[in-house]
This record gives structure tokens, C-alpha cells and sequence, in this order.
């Protein structure tokens, strides 16, 4: 088992070191200058200049580049311009906001999918299956800051159940002590109800949206999935045994059907990283994407190429994951590794 | 037979929904089994003999439905019983073991585990005594070693196993029927005879009655009481074993015997209505043969490739080794052997399609064993050998009509220019092989399966080839069918004078078509020489162990 953790790691290396030159080299090409936008409008070409020879970007490219990898070689992004804090800091505060909220989105998501893709499959033709192509096809044609401002809408300012969507927590409420920096874990480990209750009220309609997205291609993926397992050979045998309906459908059917449907979460897993971006923005969550996108409006490249690497490296692990996931419901995946 | 009968079908009709409205797979379908009888159904693909097993089981999918008739088993009407009911008696009174034993286990089970969903189903083993319960049913078909294959996926046991397997769990129960459709279809001779005489002493232990489904009217006169012959959802006759070889009473049923291939007929036997003899007598080769092969070996690696991990330095499996074979022009030679014996390792080299790791193969004259696979293609010797595949359906592309099959080797080699000569070639091809001309323009699914296999061996004999490689070209065939083309092949032979590497694993197939017959086993060459001989007196344990597992109908 070590070992192919080892095999498949390595096989990430080239992946990894290929995002650290994209990023890079996409960064020094996109317009901008970055000293000149410090410097402010008013700035003298002196002042530009001098700035420019501060951060090193009069230096030629390769040798940008050199030290750049030098620092990321010590762990080191950077520091960001537009904070004033090393890179490496402000993705450690922000990032447990993005994954807990991703994370919450994906639970959700799969809570919802799941169950109605295979009632979908089991009553083809059936109310629920209708529904299920429904809420798929509006899953996925409505943009996510829409669904974002219309949940908004309709819970906040129509309803009032919702809280005001202003980050993670309201202003007067403190953050639990930090363990696992997701707050609705944070505040469980604190036995802190309250703030759990807070907390959660907050995280509903982010998480809500994201799930909306990614309910569509979970959910249409357990119905094909499970349509297929259902015409298999070995669920006929099942039946003919005599097992009760329950076992067949989730210990010979679901755990069979389950497999494309991990492959496809991790392709999920990645949109929804892309969607976060805006959500975060929508929901002024103090999350990486929101991060990444004033950095780059500022033309900041350190928190830009520290937070597409950061995404890289989440990409990784989580492709690792469902791999060994795989292997885990696969024993043909086990004895081909 | 006794007074009340264990299963008593009477009038069942099936019916399908389609999109053209109900269709009768099914109709008034009489059959009777008694306590610990063995009853065979016999009947072509769509005669309608596994659907007639699932209504009795009640597990049509659901576009079907028991449209008339009754079926009850020891006085329960088993039209009328609940699910609950059904769901008590499947596994437990009636269980059923299936065709292509791999795919009818989960494959990501433990086949123990799978054992014991049943027993602990049907409350005969609780969570103490499952395992040691599943491991005795799994010793109880002769599995070695059980213990330890208590744990294994099917993926890891080979397809005889998946089906004891398969046997265990339909038999861990201890039913008072079982169902057998087409338990030995896709396994070997040797196989089958194994499966087919665990499966009779399992259920003559037990006095268990069993209804065995199959396509191969040998095999069911071998180890049935009775046998019921289906076409087209209907009974047509119902006779003893014993008797149906020799006195079939229906004209289905005399064409059906005609067809089986078996010990002392000809290849013109087969046809029911014996067709004129062609000239018996082979054209001679005179001089070189026209396929040399000498020293052919096909080694796979067998190490695992990782970054962080060395290759493994164990010797590669050698799926060919050293074989040495000739085919004579206007010659027929077999090759036989069981799944896994490298014969068609050896057709695929020999075609050219794969590199041998050593040996040579010489082609009229010409060694091309050296040229490589993926340059053979534009080989001047190419369009001299040509192929014939084994599933005639997975072998034509779908969006190509018959006519655009057959014409692509002539496109490809350019050996017919023009439209209107490749079409009248076409239509050439076709009366040769006896396929309608005004089928030219049909797609393969609006072709039959012996249609189909007509517009294969059209197109492989299109460029007019010297050598044919076929390969199983009647496996998925019905036997009526495989008559036909089996003839049919024997006759192309002479008329256009090629030969023939027939790769096959039936043995009665092969002692019709060819001159010569090569047994291989384990990527070697046990035994080989004229038919006649070879399969008379065999010389090789091997060829004596395959001869004796061909069923041995009452003739």
C-alpha cells in the first residue's frame, strides 16, 4: 500500500513542477505592472523604476524564475502586496474557510445525488426520475452567482431565515479555537453550540449553492451508473438467491455503481473549486478565491502563483484520495496496482 | 414419475413490451418436472427456453409479463404468490445457475461473502456459523483449498471455478430444483464436462430435480431424463433422451439432431436435405507449403512497471513457445486447444497483427516474420492473407452497410477500381457465399447471425486470398447455422482453392472441415496429424482427456 502511494506520488512530481512554470510565466505575461500600479498614479517614472528594482522584475526572466523556485524551494511564496503578509500566511487563514465551505457544498451535494440518481434508475420513466432530469438541468444551467443571489434573495431578504450572507460568522460572535480551522468541526471539539449554530447558519446557503451545481453531474452519473448495474448478470443471480430488494440494490448494486461516480467527484470536486471563486465573492467569505482574484486585479503575482499552486497541490491530494478510494471499493484496482 | 409433479407449467405465455407493441417470447408452453428428474430444454437463441426459466422464477425485467397459463411448484401457484413469498422460495426451494459465470457473481465481493448473503438470507446460517457454512458449501463443489478461496474475487479464479462457484451458491440452500441455463456455454470441453458431472452428482446426492437450458441438443441428451424442444416460444416436442437422437418425432427437431455435429457424419450430413457431395479429394500441394512456421515463441513480460519500483526479474510467460507448423496449399489444418493455449496467440502472429518475440514465419516463400506488425498492413503479401472472426456481429463495423464491408479490403488494396466494378464484385461475392444481393444494403443489425457470417467470409475472401485464418468463425453461431456455414466454408475451399487455419476448440467441427489437426496445450504443439487419425487414435493424454469430454449423446 506504501508503495503505490509512493508510485503515484511521484507520478504527481511532473504534473506539480509543470504548474509551477505555467503560473509563473502566465503571471510575468499578463498585462499589468505591477510597480506601476503600486506606485500609484501619480508616481514619477523614478519612483516606478525604483520600485520595479526593489521586487526584482527589471532582473531578466530566467533569473526571476531562478529565485522563485529558490524561495518555493524553502517554502517560501512570497509576499503579498496588497496585504503586506507572506503568502504562505494568508493562504493558512484562508484556505480552511474555502475547503470547509467546498467540502460542505460536496457533502450536500452527494446527500441529495445519490439516493435520487438511484430512484431515478430503480422507477425509470417515474416521477422521481422526471424530477431528478430536472433538477440536474437546472443545476447546471443556472451560473452559480445567480443561484448565490436568488438564494440570498429569498432567505435573507424575503424570508429572513438566513442570516445576513456576510463571511463565516456574524460580526458580534467570536471563532472557536482553532484545531482543524473548519469552524463547524472547531466549534464541535469546543463543545461551543452556539457558535456551531452560528456557524452552520452561515455556511447554509454558500454551501447550498455549490451543492445546486454540483448536484447535477452526481446525480445524472448514479442514474446511468446504477441503469447499467442494474442489467448486469451478477444482479440477476442476486435476485434468483432470493436477497432481500434492500441488498440487492445497495450491496450488489449501489457499491458497484459507486465506482464512476467516484471517478466523476473528483472532476466535481475541481468545478467546484472554480465555482468557489465567485461564491466566496457573493457571500464576502474570507475564502482563497476571493483571495486570488483581488491579487490578481492588482496585478499581485505572488498570491496569484501561490494560489493556483495551493489548487494544484489540493488537486493532487484529492486525485490520490479517490484513487485509493477506488482501491478500496475495487479489489481489481488493488491487485493491477 | 409421480402423481404430482414438482414443477407443472401448463399454457405459460410471456409476453415483452416493445415499442411495436407486446410480442409472445413465450407460448402456451407445456412442461412438467418431477421430483428428482432431469429435464432438458432445447431450443436456438430467441426459441424462448431461458425467458420460459424466468417467469418460473419471476424475475423477467420489467418489460415482461406472464401474460396466461399457470406454473406451480409442490402445489404453490407461483403466478399468484406475493414477492415476499418468491423471495423465500428463490435460493431456497428453486435456485438457478447462469450462463458466463464470471459476469453472474458481483465482482467486487468476496465470493465467500456472496455465499453467505444467501445462507444468512434464507436463515440458514447465522452470523457465528456463516463462514464455516460458506466454506463447506464451497468444498462441497470441489474447490481446493476453500479456506483460502473463501476470500478470493472472481476476478481471481478462472471461469470453471466462477462457475462451482456459482453451483455452491444456487446449491447452499438445498433446494428441491434448479435451473441451469446455459451452464457450460463459453467453457471449455473439459470444463464442461467437469461443471456438468458436478452439477448430476450434486443433485442425484440430494435427490434434487433439475431443468437444464441449453443450445446443444448433445449435451442435454447426455445428462437429461427428458428433453423439451423449443422454437419460437413454442414447445414443439417433448420425447425421453434416450430416444430423440434416434427417432425425433418433429421436423424442427430431426433438422435440430441433423445439425449436431457428431461422431461418424459428414459435413454434408449436417444440411437437412442432403446436399450434393463435393469432390472429396484435396488439391495436393505441390512442392513448398504455402505457410512455414518454425520456432514461433510469444513471450509477455510479467513484471509490474512503477517508478519507484525496479522490475521484477522473473522469466516472462511464454504464451507460445518454440511451435513449429505448415499449411500445404488447398490444405485445411485446425488448430485445437482450450482457452488459454495459445492457438490464437499463433493465428494472430501468423496474421501478422502481432510480433513474435522469436521464430519465423514463412509466407509463399517470403519470410515475413520479421516485418513489423504495424508495417504489415501495406505488405504486398497482405491481401493474401486474410481472416475470419469469431463473433460476427462485434466484427462488422455497425455504421457500415453488408455491401461496405465487403468492399473494404478491395478499397484498401486497390485490388478493384471503380465504383461500379467493386459493387459488381460485391454483388459476386455475395452469391458466392450465398448471401441475398438485395441484402448488400442492410446494416448488420438488420442482418441475422448467419447473414452476418456470410458478409464476414465475403469479406475475407474478397481479395482473393490464399490463406484463410478462422477464427471460431461458428462459435457464436446456432447449430443450424453453423451447418450452413460450415458447408459453406468447404465449399469456397474448393471452388477457389485456398487454405485454411481453422482455430477452434470443438473438436467435431474441426474432424469435418480439416485435413490436418494440430492439439496444442500451454503454448506448445502435444500431438498433431490427418484428422482421421489424430482424433481415432489419439496418441497425446491431452487429445485423449478433450475426446473424452465431448457429451456422448444416445445415438
Amino acid at each position: 500500500m506504501l508503495r503505490t502511494l509512493l508510485d503515484r506520488l511521484a507520478t504527481t512530481l511532473p504534473a506539480l513542477a509543470g504548474v509551477v512554470v505555467v503560473s509563473f510565466l502566465l503571471t510575468r505575461v499578463l498585462p499589468g505592472d505591477t510597480a506601476a500600479y503600486f506606485a500609484g498614479p501619480a508616481a514619477t517614472p523614478q519612483a516606478i523604476a525604483q520600485i520595479r528594482s526593489e521586487l526584482g522584475l527589471d532582473r531578466p526572466l530566467p533569473e526571476q524564475f531562478a529565485r522563485y523556485v529558490a524561495d518555493l524551494a524553502r517554502g517560501d511564496l512570497g509576499r503579498s502586496l496588497t496585504t503586506g503578509q507572506p503568502v504562505t500566511a494568508d493562504l493558512g487563514a484562508r484556505l480552511p474557510a474555502s475547503a470547509e465551505l467546498t467540502l460542505f457544498g460536496l457533502a450536500l451535494a452527494l446527500l441529495v445525488a445519490i439516493p435520487l440518481g438511484v430512484a431515478a434508475a430503480l422507477r425509470q420513466g417515474s416521477l422521481v426520475d422526471h424530477a431528478c432530469r430536472v433538477v440536474a438541468t437546472a443545476g447546471v444551467s443556472l451560473p452559480v452567482f445567480f443561484t448565490g443571489l436568488l438564494l440570498v434573495y429569498a432567505f435573507y431578504f424575503v424570508l429572513g431565515w438566513a442570516p445576513a450572507p456576510l463571511g463565516r460568522l456574524d460580526a458580534f460572535a467570536s471563532p472557536p479555537p482553532t484545531r482543524t480551522g473548519f469552524f463547524l468541526l472547531d466549534s464541535l471539539i469546543a463543545g461551543d453550540l452556539e457558535t456551531f449554530r452560528a456557524s452552520l447558519a452561515q455556511i447554509v446557503l454558500p454551501g447550498l449553492t455549490l451543492a445546486i451545481f454540483a448536484l447535477a453531474p452526481i446525480a445524472r452519473i448514479t442514474r446511468a451508473a446504477m441503469l447499467a448495474v442494474l442489467a448486469a448478470d451478477f444482479m440477476r443471480t442476486a435476485r434468483a438467491a432470493g436477497l432481500s430488494s434492500r441488498r440487492v440494490v445497495v450491496t450488489y448494486g449501489l457499491r458497484n455503481a459507486l465506482l464512476p461516480v467516484v471517478t466523476t467527484l473528483g472532476m466535481v470536486f475541481s468545478f467546484l473549486l472554480g465555482a468557489n471563486v465567485l461564491v466566496e465573492k457573493v457571500f464576502a467569505w474570507p475564502g482563497v478565491g476571493s483571495y486570488a482574484v483581488e491579487a490578481l486585479i492588482a496585478s499581485d503575482f505572488a498570491p496569484v502563483q501561490g494560489f493556483v499552486l495551493a489548487m494544484a497541490l489540493l488537486y493532487t491530494v484529492l486525485n490520490l484520495g479517490i484513487d485509493l478510494a477506488y482501491g478500496l471499493i475495487d479489489p481489481r484496482v488493488r491487485a493491477a496496482a | 414419475m409421480t402423481a404430482i409433479p414438482l414443477l407443472d407449467i401448463r399454457d405459460l405465455t410471456v409476453e415483452f413490451a416493445t415499442r411495436r407493441g407486446p410480442v409472445r417470447a413465450v407460448r402456451q408452453v407445456d412442461v412438467t418436472v418431477g421430483k428428482g428428474e432431469t429435464v432438458g430444454i432445447v431450443g436456438e437463441s430467441g426459441s424462448g427456453k431461458s425467458v420460459t426459466s424466468y417467469a418460473v422464477m419471476r424475475i423477467l425485467d420489467r418489460a415482461g409479463r406472464i401474460a396466461g397459463g399457470e406454473v406451480s411448484f409442490s402445489g404453490i401457484d407461483l403466478r399468484a404468490a406475493g414477492e415476499r413469498q418468491m423471495r423465500d422460495l428463490r435460493g431456497r426451494e428453486i435456485s438457478m445457475i447462469f450462463q458466463n459465470p464470471r459476469a453472474a457473481l458481483n465482482p467486487i465481493r468476496k465470493v465467500g461473502h456472496q455465499i453467505e448473503d444467501v445462507l444468512r438470507q434464507h436463515a440458514e446460517a447465522g452470523s457465528g456459523d456463516a463462514k464455516a457454512k460458506a466454506v463447506a458449501a464451497l468444498e462441497q463443489v470441489k474447490i481446493a483449498r476453500a479456506a483460502e478461496r473463501y476470500h478470493a474475487y472472481p476476478f481471481e479464479l478462472s471461469g470453471g471455478m466462477c462457475q462451482r462457484v456459482v453451483i455452491a451458491l444456487a446449491l447452499a440452500c438445498r433446494p428441491q430444483l434448479l435451473i441451469a441455463d446455459e451452464p457450460t456455454t463459453g467453457l471449455d470441453v473439459t470444463t464442461q464436462k467437469a461443471v456438468m458431472d458436478l452439477v448430476t452428482s450434486l443433485t442425484r446426492e440430494r435427490g434434487m430435480a433439475t431443468v437444464l437450458i441449453t443450445h446443444d441438443l448433445g449435451l442435454a441428451a447426455t445428462y437429461c431424463d427428458r428433453i423439451a424442444v423449443m422454437e419460437q416460444g413454442r414447445v414443439v416436442e417433448t420425447a425421453p433422451a434416450a430416444t430423440i437422437f434416434r427417432t425425433p418425432a418433429h421436423v424442427y427437431t430431426r433438422k435440430l439432431v441433423q445439425a449436431t455435429p457428431r461422431p461418424g457424419v459428414s459435413l454434408r450430413d449436417l444440411l437437412p436435405d442432403g446436399a450434393p457431395t463435393a469432390a472429396a479429394g484435396r488439391a495436393e500441394g505441390a512442392g513448398a507449403p504455402l505457410l512455414a512456421v518454425s520456432g514461433l515463441v510469444k513471450e509477455y513480460p510479467r513484471a509490474k512497471v512503477g517508478l519507484t519500483r525496479p522490475r521484477a526479474a522473473e522469466a516472462p510467460f511464454r504464451a507460445v513457445d518454440s511451435l513449429s507448423l505448415s499449411v500445404d496449399r488447398g490444405e485445411s489444418v485446425g488448430l485445437v486447444g482450450e482457452s488459454g493455449c495459445g492457438k490464437s496467440t499463433t493465428s494472430t502472429m501468423v496474421m501478422r497483427l502481432l510480433d513474435p518475440t522469436g521464430g519465423s514465419i514463412v509466407f509463399a516463400g517470403e519470410e515475413i516474420g520479421g516485418v513489423p506488425a504495424a508495417r504489415f498492413a501495406r505488405h504486398p503479401l497482405r491481401p493474401r492473407i486474410q481472416m475470419v472472426f469469431q463473433d460476427p456481429t462485434e466484427s462488422l463495423n455497425p455504421r457500415w452497410t453488408a455491401a461496405r464491408a465487403i468492399a473494404d479490403p478491395l478499397l484498401r488494396f486497390r485490388t478493384v477500381r471503380g465504383t461500379d466494378a467493386i459493387r459488381a464484385r460485391c454483388e459476386e461475392l455475395a452469391r458466392l457465399v450465398g448471401l441475398p444481393v438485395d441484402l448488400l444494403d442492410r446494416f448488420p443489425h438488420q442482418l441475422s447471425g448467419g447473414q452476418k457470417a456470410r458478409v464476414g467470409i465475403a469479406r475475407a475472401i474478397a481479395p482473393s486470398p490464399d490463406l484463410v485464418i478462422l477464427d471460431e468463425p461458428t462459435a457464436a453461431l446456432d447449430v443450424s447455422v453453423q451447418a450452413v456455414v460450415l458447408n459453406l466454408l468447404a465449399d469456397l475451399k474448393q471452388a477457389l482453392g485456398m487454405s485454411y487455419l481453422f482455430v477452434s476448440h470443438d473438436l467435431q467441427v474441426v474432424r469435418m472441415l480439416c485435413d490436418r489437426v494440430i492439439v496444442m496445450q500451454a503454448g506448445r504443439i502435444v500431438e498433431e496429424g490427418p484428422t482421421a487419425a489424430v482424433l481415432e487414435a489419439p496418441r497425446a493424454d491431452y487429445t485423449r482427456a478433450l475426446l473424452a469430454a465431448i457429451p456422448h449423446p444416445p445415438v
